[in-house]
Formats: structure tokens, C-alpha cells, sequence
């Protein structure tokens, strides 16, 4: 019979020593990781259905609204709303972050996750890395859909196309952060949900991804131009379709490094904070 | 190093906003061995327990673990504990075999340790032939089984064990309680939390009832029982009329009070000279000429002491509806 503290396997479980914090704190996050990217394996319905509801507004705008909007001559509606489709698609992928973390908070798991010798961040690591392996297979999906419906890359070259799909992953990855921060701020997955979307509704409606900013009223207007997700939107737009892009991508990245300087240590404080309701 | 308790607190206070979770809890927990918890919801059990195991600061207050500073030693503590919560908190998306893995390699063991740690586990534990099912299909005993396999992937002398077998059915509450007493006989030592009297009565060699944040009484099953009262006798007559001539003889006998259910026809009084007093009770109310229809001896159960202790009972049967339920079902809009 075998023993759970006996001495034969106290020799088979002594753990590994003497690597350094960062190299601990890689392995902890690639083990969440990992986790959550079976999870995600396991449960492929989740992913079929984070998949249909931007396929649905990309049929809807090309085929239904976007023949009453005005983009400008010479540009197609499609090419216009890609960009959009794709910064909208990655940003509610990213709201998942939050739901994922409030789940592991509800179910006790972060409990367990604190009392376990692992790096403090590695949970949050994870699983802000896990979302983002999650929405770049997503973004591909939706380029093959955009493709499909008539989407063509413009007068760009194919460096500034990949530092296009570059710049929308840095910026899923930053409101993965602002997610996490709701996730381990409220009670459960359901809250979670709820709470992500009703700010990450308005700002995205309220931004370039669908209209063109100057068809708004001029209270709008305001802010509409300067939110991350315009200038972000087109900081992409203009990668994949050629026009000046020096200033949106510098305000872009600009918030992309400002939410994560803000958003990582206020969420790894939250979790040092959080036990299970 | 034996004599030196496996947790030492002093004086604990944590609040939550308005409310008081510990008001100065004293505990000290002998090495090698089980130690009960006892309390209803919202004593303080849980609080306590996560102080101990690093996952919340005490407001003030001292407490060490294995001779480590909880606060200022978190991170060497942490390999030398295990913690089993209230909740089963297993992946449920994941294998039980997935599960013990992920977690051997968070607590830092070598890919292949890890396997082989995962496997002796989970035969240890009768959870071989679900090793490759999702947790989630497990029941509750399975799941909680898993929980505390997780908690010993480093085989770690102290263990805490936060309401293990809530919300069980009788036969894997059982079976929990022979792999605890299993665990404490390989040199273990446990911190246990229960709302279970019998739980406590069963498996803690020393029990610590406490109530709003402190501890009301320490000792073993048996002190705690003989500080109530000692026994107490219940008798009952075979005829109301003798209700005056029952009642003293019983006096003469009893350590205290002597009450009286008339409808019943039963006499009720404590006792403190165990089960001697019965003949010569008997003898005195057969002179008397009164007819007995039944005798009986209690000793206290710790329900009993419990009541005595805090004026109410160990496990209140209205348990409060989940609040996460109510948010739920305001905040899902769309």
C-alpha cells in the first residue's frame, strides 16, 4: 500500500531549486496557460460562438447598413470595416479575460492558485496569454471571412499588414489587463460579462469602426476621434489600406503602453487582494 | 522541535469593512495531530484559515506555521502547507489527471515527477479509473477527493482542511474521514474546520469552539462535555399525581435544577456522579412508591455544549440563499 507522506515519495516530489524569479514566473504562466488553452480545446463552442457574432456584423454592415454609408470616393465599404470588425472582434474577445479570472475566483481556484509557491503574476500572465493565442486565431478566421466577402489589403506592404495585425493583438492584449481588473472585481462570470460590455459597447459604437467619425454630431465628434479604439482603428486601417499612419500609431501604441503601466500592477495588487467570495 | 506547536496564533482580529471577522482568536495546534474547528457560519472559521495559510493579512495579531512567520515567510510556507477550501477547487474543464498535474508543476516538480506524483494519488485515492474523465463529471465526494490529492502533491506536514465534507452525503463524508485519519496516522498534522459536531467529536483529538471571532472554549471532546454540566438524567413517571414525589427524590440527587414536563410526565435534572447514581435513585423512588416507565443517563453531546456555550445551535438549518445568485440575476442585462 502506498503512502502519501511516507519516505520513498518524499524522495519522488522534491521540487526543482535554484532557477531564477523570472525563468519560475515563465514556467508558472506557460502551466495556466496551457490550462486554459485545453479548456479552451474542450469547449470549442465557446469559440464557435465568439466567432459567429462578428461574422454576423460583418454581414450585416456589408450587406445591410453599408450601402447608406458614405466612407469616402474610392473606398469600398469593406475594406473600411474590416479593420473595425477586427479591434471589435479582439477587444470582446478580451472581455473573456475577466470572465475567465471571476470564474476561477467563484470556483475557489484562486484560493488554491495563492496558496500554491507559484509567481504572484503567473496566473494573470497566463491568462492574459492564453486570450491572446485565443483572438489571434480568431482575427484569423475573420480575415478568411473578410476575404471572402471582398475584403482586399490597399497600396501597403506586407510588413505594415503584419505590424497592422501587430498592433490590434498589442491592443486586445492591454484591455485583457482592464478586463482581468473587472473579473477580480466582481462576483462571478455572469457579472463579469455584464460588466465589461457596458463600457466596451458604447466605446466601440462610438468610434470609427463602423461610421466615419465625421458623420457624428460634434459633442460625439470629440470624443469619438481621440478614444483608443478610433485611433487604433485607424492606425490599422491605414497599415492595411495605405495613408499616413505616424500619428494614430503613435497615440495608440501611446495607450496601449499607458493601460498596460496602469492595468498590470493595479490587477497583480487585485489578485494578491482576492480570495474566493 | 515536537514540543512546539504546528501553529501558534495570537490575538488575531481581521475586520471586513462594518463587520468583525476575528476579535483576538487564540489557537495553538500540537504537532502530529487533528484539531477541530467548531463553529457556525460566519464565526470566523474560514478567516481564520486563510490567515494561516497566506492568503489574507491579519490586522493584528501574530501567527506562525510551522514555526514560520505566516506574513513575513508567506513564500516558504506555501511549499510546506496544504489547503483544502470549501469549495472542490479543481479545474473542471480538465482531467483528474490534468488537474494533479498542473498543479504538481506549479508546485515546482519536474515534468516527470509530476506524472508519477499525479498517478500514486490518484490510485491512493480510488480516482485511477476516472483519471482520464473531466473533473467536472465527478461527484461531490470524487471532487473533493481530487481537491485534497491536490493539497498533497508535496507530501507537506501541515494540512488545512476548511469544512472538508459540507455539503457530502453520509457515505462519502465517511470515507473522507478515514482518508483524513489515514493522513494524521502517516505524522500529518490538521487544522480542521467543521460545522459537523460528530465531524469534530470523531476526528479531532483537541476541538476549539468558537463563536463571533474568538475562541469560547478549548479542550477535547470529553472536557468540553463534562463543562457544561456533567450528565443529565431523564426519567419518566407512570402516574401525573407522583409528578411532587418523584421531583424530590430526583433532588436529592441531582447537581442542579430539577425540571419538570407535566404533560409528559418526564423529570429532567443534571448529574455529576455518573452512571453510580442509578441504583441507589432507583432504590429511593421504588420507597417513595412511585413507578418509573423509563430511566435514562445522557452524557452531553457537543451540541449540547455548544448551545450551552453560545446560546444557539452549531448549524443553523435556514442556510442563507447564495448572494452571487441575486447579482446574477440584476446584473445579466443582455
Amino acid at each position: 500500500m502506498s503512502t502519501i507522506s511516507g519516505s520513498a515519495a518524499a524522495v519522488a516530489v522534491r521540487p526543482l531549486e535554484g532557477r531564477s524569479r523570472v525563468v519560475w514566473s515563465l514556467l508558472d504562466a506557460w502551466v495556466i496557460c496551457r490550462r486554459n488553452l485545453i479548456q479552451v480545446r474542450r469547449v470549442p463552442e465557446l469559440l464557435v460562438f465568439s466567432t459567429i457574432q462578428p461574422v454576423m456584423f460583418v454581414l450585416l454592415f456589408v450587406y445591410v447598413f453599408g450601402g447608406a454609408i458614405n466612407v469616402g470616393p474610392g473606398v469600398d465599404y469593406v475594406d473600411f470595416l474590416m479593420p473595425g470588425i477586427f479591434i471589435q472582434t479582439v477587444i470582446f474577445g478580451s472581455m473573456m479575460t475577466g470572465v475567465g479570472l471571476a470564474e476561477d475566483r467563484h470556483r475557489g481556484l484562486i484560493d488554491r492558485f495563492r496558496s500554491l509557491p507559484m509567481s504572484r503574476g503567473a496566473l494573470l500572465a497566463g491568462r492574459t496569454l492564453s486570450d491572446l493565442v485565443r483572438n489571434a486565431f480568431v482575427v484569423v478566421i475573420m480575415l478568411l471571412v473578410g476575404i471572402a466577402v471582398g475584403f482586399r489589403f490597399g497600396d501597403t506592404t506586407v510588413i505594415a499588414a503584419l505590424v497592422g495585425f501587430a498592433l490590434v493583438l498589442l491592443f486586445a492584449y492591454a484591455f485583457s489587463w482592464v478586463s482581468a481588473v473587472i473579473g477580480l472585481s466582481v462576483h462571478n462570470a455572469e457579472a463579469a460579462q455584464s460588466a465589461g460590455f457596458i463600457w466596451v459597447f458604447p466605446l466601440t459604437f462610438a468610434s470609427s469602426a463602423f461610421v466615419p467619425v465625421s458623420s457624428m454630431p460634434g459633442w460625439l465628434q470629440a470624443f469619438a476621434e481621440h478614444q483608443p479604439i478610433t485611433v487604433t482603428i485607424d492606425a490599422t486601417r491605414a497599415l492595411f489600406l495605405g495613408g499616413p499612419v505616424a500619428s494614430t500609431l503613435a497615440q495608440s501604441l501611446a495607450w496601449c503602453v499607458g493601460l498596460l503601466a496602469i492595468f498590470v500592477p493595479w490587477c497583480i495588487s487585485a489578485y494578491r487582494r482576492s480570495t474566493s467570495s | 522541535m515536537a514540543d512546539k506547536p504546528a501553529v501558534l496564533a495570537h490575538g488575531l482580529h481581521k475586520r471586513f469593512g462594518a463587520s468583525v471577522a476575528l476579535a483576538g482568536l487564540d489557537l495553538s495546534v500540537a504537532t502530529g495531530t487533528v484539531h477541530a474547528v467548531l463553529g457556525p457560519n460566519g464565526a470566523g472559521k474560514t478567516t481564520a484559515v486563510r490567515i494561516l495559510t497566506t492568503l489574507l493579512r491579519a490586522d493584528s495579531g501574530h501567527a506562525e506555521v510551522l514555526g514560520l512567520d505566516v506574513s513575513r515567510r508567506a513564500d516558504e510556507l506555501r511549499s510546506r502547507i496544504g489547503l483544502t477550501g470549501q469549495y472542490a477547487a479543481v479545474d473542471e474543464r480538465l482531467t483528474g489527471q490534468e488537474n494533479l498535474e498542473m498543479f504538481g508543476r506549479l508546485y515546482r516538480l519536474p515534468v516527470v515527477s509530476a506524472r508519477t506524483r499525479a498517478e500514486t494519488l490518484l490510485e491512493r485515492f480510488d480516482l485511477t479509473d476516472a483519471a482520464r474523465r473531466q473533473a467536472g463529471t465527478y461527484s461531490g465526494g470524487m471532487r473533493r477527493r481530487l481537491d485534497l490529492a491536490a493539497s498533497l502533491i508535496l507530501a507537506p506536514p501541515m494540512l488545512f482542511l476548511d469544512e472538508p465534507t459540507t455539503g457530502l452525503d453520509p457515505r462519502s463524508r465517511i470515507r473522507m474521514w478515514e482518508v483524513i485519519e489515514d493522513l494524521v496516522r502517516e505524522g500529518t498534522t490538521v487544522l480542521l474546520t467543521t460545522q459537523y459536531l460528530e465531524e469534530a467529536d470523531q476526528l479531532a483529538r483537541r476541538i476549539s469552539v468558537i463563536d463571533g471571532g474568538r475562541v469560547i472554549a478549548e479542550g477535547t471532546a470529553d472536557d468540553l462535555k463534562s463543562q457544561v454540566s456533567g450528565d443529565r438524567l431523564d426519567i419518566v413517571i407512570a402516574r401525573g399525581g407522583d409528578v411532587d414525589a418523584a421531583r424530590g427524590v430526583l433532588a436529592r440527587f441531582a447537581s442542579g435544577e430539577v425540571t419538570v414536563d407535566v404533560n409528559q410526565r418526564r423529570l429532567s435534572a443534571p448529574m455529576n456522579r455518573g452512571a453510580g447514581v442509578l441504583p441507589d435513585l432507583i432504590r429511593g423512588v421504588d420507597e417513595v412508591g412511585v413507578t418509573l416507565e423509563d430511566i435514562a443517563l445522557h452524557r452531553p453531546t457537543l451540541d449540547d455544549v455548544f448551545l450551552a456555550l453560545t446560546g444557539h445551535h452549531a448549524r443553523d438549518e435556514a442556510v442563507p440563499t447564495n448572494p452571487d445568485e441575486t447579482i446574477t440575476e440584476e446584473l445579466v442585462t443582455t
